[in-house]
């Protein structure tokens, strides 16, 4: 009936009233702490943090539980909130050459100055369900660590010695730097504002676009020079003192993939990089990541842009989940306006086919079920 | 030969010496990184005039041609176009405004494969029209009927006018293509390899239409080719061109009855044979 | 940790500053907008921000709202023509909350109207200003996918492929075939989207008295029509720009030229069409008109729908 739209505000309050209810669950069972899902859930909590572009294990926490579970809408969530706060500047550059490193691995060598260092990691566990954990049951107690605390020379700086690699590119540090938050998208992008965009992008969308070049749209022969995972300072410069204070301190994880590169009339053949860095541990999500940013570098590099990883407009513009997610969901608020006007057409148009088949003497009986 | 004798030989006949150049060439230059893809080239196109830029694959012809096209910026020279009002001007200090206007009026471009110069998902009457639309032509009727025109001198039946280019055989989408660029009466066309991907019999009818609308229309073509015959039918002058550079230009009967340097006598040579 | 300590302490996330948005932000929206306007039809790159809805659900025009909007303004939401549609109600409790501005269903007390959509039936006025929740911004996006390549297109004013566009429509089905998102050309100059609204709205723009912002949040463009601007909608001379015709008037009013939307009422093929524009049809029936259907159970019936919609 005409009057089925209305009350729409009595509408929403309940919907939102059965959410929580069905958020809450069973309720002789306790329900969630954030303690226990930002330690028992950590992985989810630190997507959910670099997607959301917001360092805060308690809140990402928060929102997971708030999305009963679904981490782009607490991705949203916390990009929500993190857009109310006051932006008192940035921090200098992380150092993750002196990271306090739990895992560190490279592809290129067997050993190196600072070792190979598993850390937390899923690999080589057998993907066997562990009835186990079904339960509450003890936990092992892992080996005491060993680190000596000394900084760990980062893979891509024994190359670079070498001259094997390019070099990082040397920044101004009066430059400003880029920020895709408070400024409106321009294409072409600097390098900078695309590492800040694939960083938040999604982590389905980024794996799906490097696992595209491994399969030879725009393949670019890469080898994890290293990923390491662990804490760094972060560092404010104060005008007032003129010297950069720690005012913190955050996980990461960092890739630096290292790609063949053949040279160019202008430099000599020497390894490319790709670059990966997101929040918490992340390790896939800085692979992709860093897979997808030498795709990017193709103009730079003189590549033909031949695949979709390469295309900046596309990667970039379609990577934010939470634009995609509030555009294809956008689908399902009301559109008969426009869809009153279609079938208008639609409706004339139908008409006149058939008006035209009529003169040109078809029979009706076969046109309305070709026409169907 | 130097430039300036190279000049000394290009120079139309008598009559046409008052009539100034539509485009003149002059010291154009396009090296990538250590590589010459054409150097030091200089030569003029009047009005009415084809002229042939002939030379095997890899002798820079096709830079050449995108060059002076404005499709590619040289590393230097300069490429100077007399427009309709008779002020001549160098295409690469105009405004893109202006350089993209002449290419959708004043200048045609025929690719040697029709994909890249037409729209594949719309009809063959849009892609006609286009460029009428593009110059402010509001009127469906008589944008139609220019299209139903064009594409009867190109040879394609006015009731595929609603079809798409995806349905025509290469010959077809070729002539659309002419069809396309000559449809707002262009004072010259670049053509590149017009003939390169078709069958032996589809060419000679695609040449003979060509050489038709040429005429008819008195336009002014530069057209890049490997095959002499394209040359000798179509061509009133030629450029010979082997390294990036130019080796030998003059009237193409002289050039090809007379050939002077031995790279130009091998070319001939070798296609008389065939 | 101490964000949360803060939210929950101090309760800091239930309040905002006026109508959400910071001051920062607000001014750097004006001034898009005020470029907007000195350029009309020409979509100005703007820094979106976040918002607490999901983008594509009107984030820009509340970002353009939030920045224009002060405590003396009546606010007036519509979605597909209608003040209670869902999103709409949602928006404007967004707005009731956060800048606890008055708000009003009535398009003549609104000072700011926020649509999707829809251009109200009623003829705004000078001192109104009309934000439009906009998808997609660029008219020429679905002819050439490259933002690149589309602002040159605008800068240099190549719009022969819009027209290409309609050629296609003519010649496949003997008439333009756009009904909603119909592209004008403003001022002479800009081609532009009027956002998805049917084309029966189009000349409502023309030479509006109000002012006309239109927002698109996850694009990040925001452009405007300023008051008594050309708006022309794309056509041929043969086959001039026309708005849609309904055969018969609205059931509850009997307005005429008014857009309808149409009612399915069973399943047995019966339909009913009414106005679009809620308050425009509520308006007309205050003042004693009727449609061949607005008997007065109707009405009644409309209260109960309410409750029956309600408890679900």
């Amino acid at each position: 009936m005409y009057v089925a739209v209305k009350g729409g505000e009595a509408a929403i309050a309940n919907a939102h009233k059965l959410l929580a209810a069905r958020r809450r669950g069973d309720r002789q069972v306790p329900a969630l702490t954030l303690e226990q899902i930002a330690g028992q859930l950590a992985l989810a909590v630190d997507r959910v943090m670099g997607e959301g572009s917001l360092y805060d294990p308690e809140l990402a926490a928060l929102a997971v539980k708030q999305a009963r579970g679904d981490l782009i809408e607490a991705v949203f969530l916390l990009r929500a909130y993190r857009t109310t706060l006051p932006r008192f500047g940035h921090s200098e550059p992380v150092d993750t050459g002196k990271m306090v490193v739990e895992r560190r691995i490279s592809a290129v060598y067997k050993d190196l100055p600072g070792g190979q260092l598993l850390g937390p990691t899923f690999d080589y566990t057998h993907r066997l369900l562990d009835p186990d954990l079904a339960g509450d049951q003890p936990c092992e107690p892992p080996a005491a660590e060993t680190d000596s605390g000394e900084p760990i020379t980062r893979v891509s700086d024994i190359l670079s010695s070498e001259g094997l690699i390019e070099d990082d590119p040397v920044s101004d540090p009066s430059a400003p730097v880029a920020d895709i938050t408070r400024n409106p998208t321009e294409y072409p992008m600097g390098r900078d504002g695309r590492l800040q965009t694939l960083a938040r992008g999604d982590e389905g969308f980024l794996l799906a676009l490097a696992y595209s070049t491994q399969r030879g749209y725009a393949r670019s022969h890469p080898f994890v020079g290293e990923i390491r995972i662990g804490e760094v300072d972060v560092e404010v410069m104060m005008p007032e003192l003129g010297f950069a204070v720690t005012i913190g301190r955050i996980k990461l994880t960092e890739c630096q993939m290292v790609n063949q590169f053949k040279g160019s009339s202008k430099a000599p053949p020497q390894f490319t990089r790709g670059y990966g860095l997101v929040f918490g541990q992340a390790e896939r999500k800085a692979m992709a990541m860093s897979l997808c940013d030498r795709a990017l570098r193709a103009t730079e590099l003189g590549e033909d842009i031949v695949a979709p990883a390469q295309d900046e407009e596309f990667v970039l513009s379609h990577c934010d989940n939470v634009q995609a997610t509030g555009f294809v969901e956008h689908l399902k608020l009301p559109h008969y306006v426009d869809f009153q006007a279609e079938l208008d057409l639609v409706r004339r148009m139908r008409a006149e086919h058939a008006a035209r088949e009529d003169a040109d003497g078809f029979q009706t009986g076969d046109t309305r079920e070709a026409a169907e | 030969m130097s430039t300036a004798e190279l000049m000394e030989t290009v120079q139309p006949g008598v009559d046409d010496q008052a009539e100034a150049a539509l485009l003149k060439v002059e010291g154009l230059t396009r090296v990538y990184g250590d590589r010459i893809g054409c150097a030091d080239v200089s030569f003029s196109v009047w009005p009415g005039e084809v002229l042939a830029i002939v030379g095997e694959s890899g002798s820079g012809k096709t830079t050449l041609l995108n060059c002076i096209s404005s499709r590619l910026t040289p590393t230097c020279g300069t490429v100077h176009y007399r427009s309709g009002d008779g002020v001549s001007s160098d295409i690469f200090k105009m405004s893109e405004a202006n350089r993209r206007r002449l290419m959708r009026t004043d200048w045609g471009f025929v690719h040697q494969n029709p994909i890249d110069g037409l729209r594949m998902t719309v009809s063959a009457g849009a892609n006609v029209g286009e460029r009428l639309m593009a110059v402010g032509d509001r009127h469906y009727g008589n944008i139609r009927q220019t299209a139903i025109e064009w594409l009867g001198r190109v040879e394609i039946d006015a009731d595929r006018i609603d079809d798409q280019p995806r349905a025509f055989s290469g010959g077809m989408r070729q002539r659309l293509q002419i069809a396309r660029n000559l449809v707002t009466g262009p004072r010259l066309v670049f053509m590149d390899e017009p003939t390169g991907g078709l069958d032996v019999s589809v060419q000679a009818r695609l040449l003979d239409l060509l050489r038709g609308l040429v005429s008819d229309l008195g336009l002014a073509v530069i057209v890049v080719t490997h095959d002499l015959a394209v040359a000798r039918l179509l061509s009133d002058r030629m450029i010979v061109m082997k390294q990036g550079r130019v080796i030998e230009a003059g009237l193409t009967d002289r050039l090809l009855d007379d050939p002077r340097a031995p790279y130009t006598q091998l070319l001939v040579s070798s296609i008389l044979q065939v | 940790m101490t964000a949360l300590a803060d939210m929950t302490d101090t309760g800091k996330l239930a309040t905002y500053n006026f109508a959400y948005l910071d001051e920062q932000t607000k001014r750097m929206i004006r001034r898009a907008i005020l470029k907007g306007i000195a350029i009309p039809g020409y979509q100005v790159p703007f820094a979106s921000r976040e918002m607490p809805m999901p983008y594509g659900w009107g984030t820009g025009g509340v970002q353009v709202t939030a920045a224009i909007i002060g405590p003396d303004d009546v606010l007036k939401v519509i979605d597909q023509g209608a003040d209670d549609t869902t999103n709409a109600v949602s928006i404007r409790a967004f707005f009731a909350k956060t800048a606890g501005v008055e708000t009003t269903t009535a398009t003549a007390e609104a000072s700011i109207i926020q649509t999707r959509h829809r251009i109200p039936e009623m003829p705004l006025t000078e001192g109104q200003v009309l934000v439009y929740q906009v998808p997609i911004p660029e008219p020429l996006r679905f002819l050439e996918p490259r933002e690149t390549e589309t602002r040159k297109m605008h800068a240099l004013e190549e719009y022969g492929l819009m027209h290409v566009k309609l050629y296609e429509d003519i010649a496949r089905n003997g008439h333009i075939a756009t009904t909603y998102a119909y592209p004008v050309k403003v001022e002479g100059r800009y081609v532009m989207d009027p956002s998805p609204t049917p084309k029966f709205d189009n000349p409502k723009m023309h030479r509006s008295e109000a002012l006309q912002l239109f927002g698109a949040g996850r694009e990040k463009r925001i452009y405007a029509i300023p008051p008594h601007t050309e708006v022309v909608s794309l056509d041929f001379e043969d086959h001039p720009f026309e708005v849609q015709h309904f055969d018969q008037p609205c059931a509850l009013c009997g307005g005429e030229q008014v857009y309808l939307d149409e009612v399915v009422l069973d399943d047995r093929g019966g339909r009913m069409f009414v106005c679009s524009d809620t308050d425009h049809c509520e308006n007309r029936c205050a003042a004693g008109h009727r449609g061949e259907l607005a008997g007065d159970d109707l009405f009644d019936g409309k209260d109960k729908g309410v409750e029956t919609e309600a408890s679900t």
